[in-house]
């Protein structure tokens, strides 16, 4: 009987999760699970009403209720200067409303009071008198003349545009198109939608009246970044304030950005000298915090007959709501759009993006995507699909056609992206393969035939991931850079510490295993610790999939570092001249004599017993990495669909999803991963919207009518994988957190697209519902 | 104002008095700190809050904590007697069946009540069951894996009695 090694948790070791055992037993330890003495509870009244003059704001009765310690208005921050706070998009944003509101869920006044039941009694009687305003729900009426001004209070602002931005270049794209055979063009919209986190953003704010010192336990996925922000906000030293982001239950961007909860919370814990919690109800999460996408997108593709592409233009419009509010780099005006080439070798492209207040919620995040990746993503791969479909090609053949080819990396895009490395006709061939996907097209072709409705579904990816390099990405100025801080103990244990925070990505286990890799450290005898600003290095927080390609670098960097170290004490203890220590899988050996060697556990206790003169004691070490450049991870997703031609229900038969996210590190968690954003991304397509009535109503402010995908809709997913790592990494790794919901709505939508499209249907746009899909079938008379 | 009520949680019986309006969820979170319970959605779609009353899984944030006088309710926290993971714990960390770990609790919970009434359920069933709880981490899949896993682990340790008298008898 073979006798298994136990895993010891190098890269590519599929160990099981070290954080596990506490969630599994009930025990982490979440934002709402934490009570401190004394603690007061925060209740937010909001506007019924998208945009609407505030005349007065009485709070007696709500002030009259036993129980209830303060209510705070806009008027009492603006005493202390705190009405209005700067966004992560360089704009400004009510904390709470004074003048007027303009999206409806704007926060207006807040309750604070000893239990929450209470607050929440206090807070539906404060009476607003309201002069109710014309709203403007869609970016296309906010920017007609005359259009009632939004942003009324901003000195210059005279209509509702907020950029206009492009990039690219525009007359070699025109010369492209002057040239080119034929013109494809597809007008759509991407919806928006809600990253919807299990657990909704909260914050228990604790400031010491005595010291003045904030500890606020937040719902952080950037604890660093949101210290120096609440420093720059509320005016507080930054040395002052302790940002504690404990276990998250999910973020997928949603707690990115800062939220008037959080600083009102703070703000009434710094008036009132006791410790303030706020917590959002799920309601709240929806019509008010961090919503996603809203894109208007119009594509054109110039080709040649034979399918060749030879330029891409794009313009854009993006509905940002009330406060331009966007989670981007600051040097990004719409985020990344501009990776919209995706996989193609496209000589010629120019894109142009406006951006528009609209009386809807703002803060507009990156939905498990990089900035606007995802909308840039869906839009070329939903763009090929529609040349296919005209040109009557086969949508694997025009895009093997058109595949930037492995041998062109590193390859510079039209829109100026250096991508890193990739393979993408490999990809592709796997995922076809493991499909089937010539007898498939057989069966569609038979079915045809009958008049069934049967779709095949491509997308193939490429994303852009790991924000950095800090010249080029920052967030409100902070570069793009991250941290690592390793610490190894005399008895060759060791405590990572790192300036990312885990949402439920896997951390603990995966930071550990990087560290076993360079060091030989057992992943099991390393503690990995996050999200505690007075106890790790800064750093810019996880989101962006920019943990393992930035912070995931730095470990590994300072592993080496310390590995720099270690060789200098081994050379001590080995009686040998540092130059000819080798190192190999945590063990220490003069070159040519493996037998006689150090393991790391010796060299870690000599470090503090035993160390050669002139050698500072300890071995720790930290480093702030700035990556060189983004990581490429790519792919290709095919999604099979049968389509009811009486109910247009569509229902997902099979899905192959084959990622390159670079070299594994705990292959299970990596697909883990992608089973996730798989599911979010079929949300996306097939049901989540969150829309508005003309009144600017939201109408998707639950989950019975903000529909999330569960165990019963969602289909089985069938996985592949290539492997090219990133040349620039130091272990290769590209991230991999937000690939499937980048890559997948297109292939959801381009089955369905497949599926119809020889009726006439050329585009549905998300989500793609069966009264929809009936619609158009009825449209054409394909309906039953 | 306050309602007395008794309820045994995990097999302690706890008597307090309550505000007939307290949800269960905030009795067993914030009476008890039994924090393990957890709310995600208010509206009883979501099934974070899933707990076992008197066996059945029910969403603890529609059930008013009076309701629950006199009754049994089972949370999270009663899974790992004795230090030892119930199976379905051990199969949720085997087969990778979370991640940010959320929805787990409630996941699980559901999951024993299934397993309980139907020892060898089938994919389909298994999605039907969890079809009240939503993640949003782990696509399902795993989870799947777990509940099937899980299901084995307690039909394999339930019949090693059996097996054990059949081999003494023979």
């Amino acid at each position: 009987m073979a006798v298994e090694t136990p895993l010891k948790g190098n890269i590519g070791d599929s160990i099981k999760r070290k954080e596990d055992d506490r969630f599994i037993r009930g025990k982490g330890n979440y934002l709402d699970d934490i009570n401190l003495p004394g603690m007061l509870h925060m209740a937010i009244h909001r506007s019924p009403f998208a945009h609407a003059r505030i005349k007065s704001i009485n709070t007696d009765a709500a002030q009259a209720v036993p129980g209830v310690v303060a209510v705070v208005t806009g008027a009492l921050l603006a005493q202390h200067k705190l009405a209005w706070m700067p966004t992560l998009s360089g704009d400004t944003q009510a904390v709470l409303a004074t003048d007027k509101v303009r999206f409806q869920g704007q926060e207006v006044a807040c309750v604070i009071a000893t239990d929450p039941y209470v607050a929440r009694d206090a807070a539906a009687l404060v009476e607003v008198d309201y002069e109710v305003l014309q709203p403007v729900v869609t970016p296309q009426k906010a920017l007609e003349p005359g259009a009632p001004l939004i942003r009324d209070e901003k000195e210059g602002q005279k209509d509702n545009h907020i950029y206009h931005w492009e990039a690219g270049d525009k007359a070699k794209t025109e010369e492209a198109f002057a040239k080119a055979d034929r013109v494809v063009k597809l007008d759509t919209f991407y919806p928006r939608c809600h990253p919807s986190p299990l657990e909704t953003c909260g914050i228990v704010a604790d400031v010491n009246p005595a010291t003045g010192h904030a500890t606020l336990y937040m719902t952080s996925q950037a604890p660093h970044a949101h210290r120096t922000l609440f420093a720059i906000v509320a005016g507080l030293p930054e040395q002052n304030i302790r940002i504690i982001s404990p276990d998250i239950g999910g973020g997928f961007g949603n707690k990115v950005p800062i939220y008037p909860g959080y600083v009102v919370a703070t703000a009434a814990s710094l008036l009132i000298g006791k410790p303030v919690k706020w917590v959002e109800d799920r309601s709240e999460n929806l019509i008010s915090t961090g919503f996603a996408r809203d894109y208007y997108m119009s594509g054109e593709l110039a080709l040649r007959n034979d399918g060749r592409m030879l330029g891409l233009r794009v313009k854009m419009l993006s509905d940002n709501g009330a406060f331009y509010a966007d989670a981007q780099p600051s040097k990004f005006r719409a985020g990344l759009f501009h990776i919209v080439t995706g996989s193609y070798d496209l000589a010629a492209a120019h894109v142009e993006t406006d951006g528009a207040y609209t009386n809807k919620a703002p803060g507009g995040v990156a939905y498990r995507c990089s900035f606007r990746v995802t909308e840039a993503s869906y839009l070329i791969e939903r763009l090929v699909e529609s040349a296919a479909l005209e040109m009557n090609m086969d949508p694997a053949e025009i895009r093997l056609k058109n595949f930037i080819q492995p041998e062109q990396f590193p390859y510079m895009s039209a829109t100026g992206f250096e991508y890193d490395s990739g393979d993408y006709p490999r990809a592709m061939q796997v995922a076809l393969d493991k499909l089937g996907y010539k007898e498939l097209r057989k069966e569609q072709a038979e079915k045809r035939k009958k008049g069934e409705l049967m779709g095949i579904g491509i997308a193939s990816f490429t994303e852009v991931v790991g924000a950095g390099p800090g010249k080029h990405y920052d967030i409100v100025g902070l570069r793009m850079f991250d941290s690592a801080e390793l610490r190894v103990h005399p008895t060759g244990k060791a405590i990572l510490k790192l300036g990312v925070k885990s949402q439920g990505q896997g951390h603990e286990t995966t930071f550990a295993q990087i560290v076993t890799e360079e060091l030989g450290i057992p992943a099991a005898d390393i503690e990995v610790q996050e999200g505690d600003t007075d106890n790790t290095p800064y750093g810019l927080g996880t989101y962006a999939s920019r943990s393992t390609p930035v912070g995931g670098a730095a470990t590994a960097m300072v592993s080496r570092k310390l590995r720099d170290k270690a060789k200098k004490i081994a050379a001590h203890l080995l009686e040998a001249s540092e130059a000819d220590i080798e190192f190999d899988h945590g063990k220490f050996f003069v070159r040519g004599s493996p037998s006689k060697s150090k393991t790391i556990q010796d060299v870690a206790f000599a470090a503090y017993t035993n160390l050669p003169d002139g050698l500072e004691a300890g071995l720790e070490g930290v480093t702030y990495y700035d990556p060189p450049n983004m990581t490429y991870p790519f792919g290709t997703y095919l999604v099979v669909v049968d389509i009811d031609r009486g109910t247009g229900q569509v229902k997902v038969r099979r899905m192959v999803a084959v990622d390159d996210c670079g070299v594994r590190i705990n292959p299970m968690i990596v697909e883990g991963q992608i089973h996730g954003g798989l599911t979010e991304g079929f949300g996306i397509a097939f049901m989540e919207l969150i829309t508005f009535d003309e009144e600017g109503n939201c109408l998707g402010s639950n989950f019975t009518d903000y529909l999330l995908p569960t165990s019963w809709e969602t289909p089985k997913f069938e996985m592949g994988e290539t492997v090219t790592p990133s040349p620039h990494h130091p272990i290769g790794a590209k991230g991999v957190g937000e690939s499937a919901t980048v890559g997948s709505p297109a292939a959801f939508v381009n089955a369905v697209i497949d599926a119809v499209g020889h009726l006439g249907i050329k585009n549905i746009d998300m989500p793609v519902t069966s009264d929809k899909v009936w619609e158009a079938l009825n449209k054409v008379g394909a309906a039953e | 104002m306050g309602q007395s009520i008794t309820v045994t949680v995990n097999g302690e019986q706890k008597s307090a008095d309550v505000e007939p309006r307290l949800l269960l969820v905030h009795f067993l979170r914030e009476k008890l700190r039994l924090t393990g319970t957890h709310i995600g959605c208010d509206t009883t779609h979501c099934g974070a809050c899933t707990v076992l009353v008197e066996g059945v899984p029910v969403k603890s944030c529609t059930m008013l904590a009076v309701q629950a006088d006199g009754q049994q309710v089972t949370t999270v926290e009663a899974l790992a007697a004795g230090g030892t993971l119930h199976p379905i714990q051990a199969a949720f960390k085997q087969e990778h069946g979370l991640q940010c770990g959320f929805c787990t609790p409630g996941m699980m919970l559901t999951s024993i009540a299934l397993l309980n009434e139907k020892p060898d359920p089938s994919d389909d069933d298994i999605r039907w069951a969890l079809s009240g709880n939503i993640c949003r981490c782990t696509g399902y899949m795993n989870i799947v894996k777990a509940v099937k896993s899980a299901g084995a682990q307690m039909r394999a340790s339930a019949a090693v009695p059996e097996a054990a008298t059949a081999a003494t008898r023979s």
